[in-house]
């Protein structure tokens, strides 16, 4: 079943790698996306994990909700971590010192780890060609630390460290685009993702998996503590971000682009706005400013996914 | 490589003896004056003399968390750096010994920033002293290529499984053409076995590395790492004790000259000791009873040697290579005052600090030092230290 695509929940693999009992937020979305992550994976995988939300609620020792290796290093290099971990494993099943065997290497980090501290060392390891996976989980800000504005901050929204107030929108710059930065290194395979389209997700890691190199997934998350809404709601605004195009899916193989998901109807980007606490303090006049952003830089996907 | 006698350069010799010791990775970024020795293994890679995994990573930091992964597979492992790079990599220096990570490093002792330098002192090894690494010292080529080998046996041994550096003046040693004599590779291979690491990452057995820890716990995970450290001091000196047998070069945590019957010793680090092997023989011939003493082993710092040699002098001038800004002393000073303290026949410590950043300290400065270091040591002026020859 390996082979194929999974439209089924029903034929969705079984066997939880992210055990239950961690310490995440109520609706937290980027641990959902996680336990996605690694069902597509599956065992024979080893992760680098960033400092950070995932790292903080799954290892207080002397308990782990790991059920396949993994190790936590430092905040800003888990993609050096497992550039490491790769070199060492394909030299001793090389020189006959371990048993050949496929494995998944996978460094995983927020996106203040991805786009901020981490840039260095995940530039370095993409550009050196590991066969590795790098999944940035991007929930907009460092929740871990207290919603703090990251370059992925996206702009007008309100942080601890970018907040709203008579004289300021709140973020005042535009979100990092991650995902152009690792295409930009021509690594086989880059893309997009949203738990709130689990299949999607999960087909990407398998491609990720699959296809031998860097790999980088950029996997939006959403997290009802730091954007400022009900938990029940982390899926619905994860689908509204999708479906106001405000985060487009889509994936870059060799280079080319396709859009995996086309909205329709495209929905108000109202809609995807309006609800979140972080956005509260904006005016119609800010929706628009955010609307013709948002507009440009779906309309470069698109047309660079026309194009192919 | 073939064993025998060879007028090599240092770095060469010390990336020789890597190769040797067959790793399976090495991370390397460059930066002077270790160089060399990750230029030379880039070519006994790329001419397929030895099979491992060479990486050019994009910084230091990135070095060392390259090595923290590859050791965490099991992977024989080795990287080389260098002053400001060593400040680069710290948060990940200080991780790899808690994660308890085999990685084994040539630091070229250099001088830190600013002014910028690029020439030799301690300052770098110091910033990093208590990170849980084992620190050995040595002081010329041959030990070099011999401490790459006593480190990969002491790091991967089960009961210590802490990462290990090499601690080498940068020139002053590092760029010196001296004879050294190689082994062949089946001792090396008996030596130091394959590496077979205990909880190495794997899928076969799935384990949690690197876990955080409240405050209910985290205080005992630095009890392990003290154990570690200290527990590790019996299989260096087994670790050397073996060397010898094979070789007949002997090597000790402590190592004296002429210290017998010597009234006043000058302790020493690193390859300052050769200079002042010499130097204690012209002042022997002047009637001065002078001896060195020697420390090779930084951490775990072999405080009953230590003691051993030293009790019982009238004092020790000790020759440090960095400065502890505002405190009282270099930090070979403090650490011989604080092992002396309260002991009985304890030499009285005078502290100069000389050579940084590569100023040379010929022999004569060596007699200054030693015989002002003496005057001051019978008038008991013996607080702090003397920044020897500082002008201004």
């Amino acid at each position: 079943m390996d082979k194929y695509s999974v439209f089924s929940a029903r034929l969705v693999e079984q066997t939880e790698y992210m055990a239950s009992g961690h310490r995440a937020c109520q609706g937290c979305a980027e641990v959902l996306a996680l336990r996605l992550v690694l069902k597509a994976l599956g065992r024979d995988t080893i992760v680098a994990m960033s400092t950070g939300c995932m790292e903080i609620i799954s290892s207080p020792l002397p308990l782990t909700s790991w059920n396949i290796p993994w190790i936590h290093n430092a905040f800003e290099n888990s993609s050096a971590v497992v550039s490491g971990c790769e070199s060492g494993m394909k030299a001793m099943m090389r020189k006959g010192k371990l048993a050949p065997k496929k494995i998944n290497f996978v460094a995983m980090g927020g996106d203040g780890a991805t786009a901020d501290i981490g840039m260095g060392p995940l530039s370095g390891a993409l550009e050196r060609g590991h066969d590795m996976i790098y999944v940035c989980y991007d929930n907009e800000a460092y929740m871990n630390t207290g919603i703090q504005r990251s370059s992925s901050t996206p702009y007008g929204a309100s942080t601890t460290t970018s907040p709203a107030g008579k004289a300021s929108i709140g973020q005042q710059t535009r979100k990092k685009n991650m995902p152009q930065i690792a295409v930009a290194h021509n690594v086989p395979y880059v893309a997009t993702a949203c738990p709130s389209f689990p299949f999607d997700l999960m087909e990407k890691v398998k491609r990720a998996a699959e296809i031998p190199g860097p790999a980088y997934l950029h996997i939006l998350s959403v997290c009802p503590t730091g954007w400022r809404i009900p938990p029940d709601e982390a899926i619905r605004y994860g689908r509204l971000a999708v479906d106001t195009c405000m985060f487009p899916l889509y994936e870059v193989v060799d280079g080319k682009y396709r859009l995996t998901y086309r909205p329709n109807p495209v929905l108000p980007l109202k809609e995807y706005l309006s609800g979140q606490g972080r956005y509260r303090h904006l005016t119609e006049k800010d929706h628009e400013k955010i609307e013709s952003m948002m507009k440009s830089d779906y309309e470069k996907i698109v047309k660079l996914s026309d194009e192919v | 490589m073939g064993s025998g006698r060879k007028g090599v350069e240092v770095s060469i010799a010390m990336a020789d003896a890597v190769a040797q010791a067959d790793v399976d990775v090495i991370a390397a970024y460059p930066i002077t004056p270790q160089t060399h020795i990750v230029e030379h293994l880039a070519d006994i890679v790329a001419d397929g003399e030895l099979d491992a995994e060479f990486v050019p990573v994009d910084s230091e930091h990135s070095a060392m968390s390259v090595c923290c992964g590859s050791a965490a597979v099991g992977a024989r492992t080795f990287t080389s750096t260098s002053s400001q790079g060593l400040a680069l990599m710290s948060e990940i220096f200080f991780i790899t010994a808690a994660m308890r990570l085999p990685v084994v490093m040539a630091l070229a002792n250099r001088s830190l920033s600013s002014p910028l330098s690029i020439w030799n002192d301690h300052s770098d090894v110091m910033m990093v002293r208590d990170a849980g690494w084992i620190h050995i010292f040595i002081e010329n080529g041959q030990e070099a290529y011999d401490a790459i080998f006593n480190s990969f046996r002491i790091a991967e041994d089960p009961d210590v499984m802490l990462p290990v550096a090499v601690n080498m003046d940068g020139f002053i040693l590092t760029h010196m053409i001296e004879p050294v004599e190689y082994v062949d590779n089946e001792l090396v291979k008996k030596y130091i076995p394959e590496f077979k690491m205990k909880n190495a990452l794997h899928p076969d057995c799935p384990i949690s590395m690197g876990c955080f820890g409240m405050p209910e716990i985290y205080t005992e995970t630095q009890m392990n790492r003290e154990v570690g450290v200290v527990n590790s001091y019996p299989v260096i000196i087994k670790a050397w004790e073996e060397w010898g047998q094979l070789t007949g070069r002997h090597y000790h945590p402590v190592e004296t000259y002429l210290s017998d019957d010597a009234e006043y010793c000058i302790v020493t680090m690193g390859s300052f000791g050769e200079t002042a092997m010499e130097v204690a023989d012209m002042l022997r011939e002047e009637g001065e009873k002078v001896g060195v003493v020697k420390i090779r082993l930084w951490r775990p710092f072999p405080l009953d040697e230590f003691r051993k040699a030293v009790l019982g002098k009238k004092g020790l001038i000790v020759i440090d290579r960095a400065i502890s800004f505002g405190g009282p002393g270099g930090p070979v000073a403090s650490e011989v005052r604080s092992a002396l303290y309260n002991k009985k026949g304890a030499p009285v410590v005078v502290n100069y600090v000389a050579g940084l950043a590569g100023r040379d300290v010929s022999r004569k400065d060596f007699r200054n030092i030693i015989l002002e270091g003496k005057k001051k040591a019978e008038s008991g002026d013996t607080e702090g230290f003397t920044l020897y020859g500082v002008r201004g």
